[in-house]
């Protein structure tokens, strides 16, 4: 179907004709330069320092992501949603898992519900991290990033203790987790929500009103939001120009809707509202935690899956022990359930933005149709436009705020 | 202060003012304890990369302190992460880039072999492309898997002979690649 | 501002277009509609700009294929109105080795790479796209890989025996 190829796509001279008696030079930036941390390449124009106009090249990490969940049955497709946004891979799975519970109409008990919320806040709050923490580095300060590289590590333990994994982590399944938070995760989180608020803290002070930073990235990039509706923006990117739009508050999942928080925007839509934005929505995610750590006290203890023999996978002691749950076990990891033929569109609030899953399901073993709307790729078609009249450094900072994540970005 | 440790001495003939071994062994241990990475982060392996580099586990300790964007400058290619067929032209030209002695290692299961990513997008493994010299398996590795990678990698660069680059074998290998060995 | 629902939807959107607009279902409480690709463009912007509507919002645009079918791809939009939360699928059936649909780019920006994408997996022509080229492949493919005949793997790959995977 496809033969290997040996020249590098695209040659800069497809897209710009190089005339001599152009002042303009034409500049090359990536796949692999370290200023972009991804693979994306750009090719720009440039007049000196300043970029006159520039062409975007993705897809250097293709996996065709769509193409597998069209030959593998639901289970087997969260592995693949780990690896989107490989920054927040909690969120990702546990929206692929609530598509697939909208379609079963599958509902949760509210204990779950609430173990779900804090694992995708602590998702949230490590992918802000490094988001955040990046731009400190591209702007000059590099020892932020190393103060919250400590907690990010700290949230991977926390993950450890839940699903025994730290980056990708395929945690949940259909219908709850595979078992409960275990006394040392409840530990942990309660010690996280102590330890993380004076680093963030230590963090903002280095930055917020910092007179560099601010110089560095205020008025920088900045969007309009009617610019940023138009290509589709979501996420903090969007919330920076002034739209209050999150789907966590618009259309609440697993009972966001409970929880008081706050919703920060900024104003400018510029590189320092994005960061602020940011660094406010951490807050925000410690305050969610916290108020699920008190709702779950509250709930009966040891329910973590909804009782759906269905759907949801059965303890491996039973599987070896008894034949229903073999049975069981096998229809389910082969996909041999019974599912109705149906369409879903489901999203959650991801880190970057609305993640949205479209599934067209024909009552198959695998889905006949998934769609992944992913943020990073649509936030991302905006750079190239409004990187023209930006100077080189501040379209590296730029892109280093609208924080693509390469996977998400190519799927 | 930490105690500091010194690398041992390889074996040799130790008299009264002075110590004789093998130049081999002593450029083996030389190049062995300050290996320049080279970070081809692609995907998931990165941000595991990014851990490892950060201040828990600290590659740095091993003498890789500075990671060396510029192929250039750099001696251990540390591939992690998904290659995508569009890809692959790009990590063959870093790799011809690099300077002799030049050492790969393939971080997690996409780099060693495509991973769960058997598509017709996906490179099933980079030494389809460039030779490798040691393979880390997991999905992504933790850190110090990544580490342990690194410390194999050491043993193969200490025991080495210093002109492997001259040798018919791994000529014979670049030729295989397709890779001009005329740069060393 | 009125509540807005899927019958004020449908009722406004058949007082506009009448027969041209079908109601296919209500999935999950999802509005579905379908139209032709002669009227997409105007269905878009009329509910992009109808102050009643306001689905000022595109969520998304995707391809499907439906090889059995007469007309054997359809374009799925979806748009979103903000203030009041509520969504709206449109999907457009067509047909064709090189099904052709007028390209959304005129009323949102951000349609450029949605549209592309669909073009790279699925080879449906947007008509009027500023730049219409593969996104995510590599140039020289040849095919579009989404189409159901197309396999998963590689078939030119010669590192992995199908016997051994069991296929």
């Amino acid at each position: 179907m496809s033969k290997p190829i040996t020249k590098i796509t695209p040659d800069a001279a497809v897209f710009f004709d190089n005339d001599p008696q152009d002042e303009f030079i034409t500049l090359n930036i990536g796949p692999t330069h370290p200023a972009t941390h991804g693979v994306f390449q750009n090719v720009v124009q440039i007049d000196g320092e300043r970029i006159m106009s520039g062409v975007s090249t993705i897809g250097y990490i293709h996996r065709a992501f769509e193409k597998i969940a069209e030959h593998r049955p639901f289970y087997q497709i969260t592995p693949l949603t780990d690896r989107l946004n490989y920054c927040s891979a909690p969120i990702n799975n546990m929206g692929w898992h609530m598509t697939v519970e909208k379609l079963l109409d599958i509902e949760l008990p509210k204990r779950v519900q609430y173990m779900r919320v804090i694992v995708m806040e602590l998702a949230r709050i490590s992918d802000h991290i490094i988001c955040n923490g990046i731009l400190g580095v591209d702007t000059g300060a590099f020892s932020g990033f190393l103060y919250l590289m400590q907690e990010r590590e700290f949230i991977y333990e926390i993950y450890e203790e839940i699903c025994g994994s730290r980056l990708t982590t395929n945690i949940g399944r259909v219908g709850g987790f595979e078992r409960d938070f275990n006394e040392i995760a409840f530990r942990k989180i309660e010690e996280f929500i102590k330890r993380f608020p004076p680093v963030l803290k230590e963090f903002e002070n280095l930055f917020v009103r910092n007179r560099i930073f601010i110089e560095r990235t205020s008025g920088v990039a900045a969007v309009t939001p009617e610019d940023a509706l138009s290509y589709s923006w979501s996420g903090p990117i969007l919330r920076a120009t002034g739209v209050d739009y999150d789907v966590r508050a618009t259309a609440p999942y697993s009972s966001y809707e409970e929880f008081d928080f706050d919703v920060p925007v900024g104003t400018n839509g510029d590189v320092y509202d994005r960061f602020m934005v940011r660094n406010d929505e951490m807050w925000q995610s410690l305050r969610i935690i916290e108020q699920a750590l008190e709702k779950i006290k509250k709930e009966p203890i040891g329910v973590f899956h909804a009782d759906v023999p269905d759907f949801y996978l059965p303890p491996k002691e039973q599987v070896y022990t008894n034949m229903e749950a073999l049975i069981y076990h096998f229809k389910i990891v082969m996909g041999e359930w019974e599912t109705p033929k149906s369409e879903v569109y489901h999203a959650v609030e991801g880190a970057n933005g609305e993640l949205g899953f479209y599934l067209i399901h024909d009552g198959g073993r695998a889905p006949y149709r998934l769609h992944f709307r992913r943020p990073s790729f649509i936030n991302y078609q905006m750079f190239a436009p409004m990187s023209s009249g930006m100077l080189i450094s501040d379209a590296i900072i730029n892109m280093s705020s609208l924080n693509v994540i390469a996977g998400e970005l190519d799927a | 202060m930490s105690k500091v440790t010194l690398a041992e001495a390889p074996p040799g003939i130790e008299g009264a003012g002075f110590f004789a071994t093998s130049l081999d062994k002593v450029i083996g241990l030389a190049r062995a304890n300050s290996l320049w990475p080279l970070p081809f982060a692609t995907s998931c392996c990165g941000i595991e990369f990014m851990a490892t580099m950060g201040s828990t586990y600290d590659l740095a300790r091993f003498g890789a302190e500075r990671p060396s964007f510029s192929p250039r400058q750099a001696d251990m290619l540390l591939v992690m992460g998904t290659i995508a067929k569009k890809m692959a032209p790009v990590l063959k030209q870093v790799y011809t880039q690099m300077a002799e002695p030049r050492w790969v290692i393939a971080v997690g299961a996409c780099a060693s072999s495509g991973g769960i990513f058997d598509t017709y997008s996906v490179l099933q493994g980079i030494d389809e492309i460039i030779p490798v010299d040691v393979y880390v398996p997991g999905c992504p590795p933790r850190p110090e898997a990544i580490l342990d990678g690194v410390l194999k990698l050491q043993e193969i660069v200490r025991n080495e002979s210093l002109n492997r680059r001259n040798t018919p074998e791994y000529k014979a290998l670049l030729e295989k690649y397709g890779i001009a060995t005329d740069n060393g | 501002m009125d509540k807005l629902d899927n019958q004020i939807v449908i009722k406004h959107l058949q007082d506009k277009f009448g027969e041209q607009v079908r109601v296919i279902a209500e999935p999950h409480g999802l509005l579905t509609v379908a139209t032709e690709a002669e009227t997409i463009l105007d269905l878009l912007a009329f509910v992009k700009d109808d102050a009643h509507l306001r689905f000022n919002y595109l969520t998304d645009i995707t391809g499907v294929h439906y090889p059995n079918e007469d007309r054997d791809f359809c374009v799925v939009y979806h748009v979103h109105n903000l203030l009041q939360n509520l969504r709206l699928r449109v999907k457009v059936f067509i047909s064709g080795p090189t099904p052709v649909i007028p390209s959304a780019t005129p009323i949102w920006h951000g349609a450029n790479w949605m549209e592309r994408e669909t073009f790279d997996f699925f080879g449906i022509v947007f008509d009027g796209h500023p730049d219409l080229r593969r996104i995510l492949n590599m140039d020289e493919l040849e095919v579009f890989p989404m189409r159901k005949e197309y396999p998963l793997e590689d078939p030119n790959r010669v590192d992995k025996k199908d016997f051994y995977f069991g296929r």
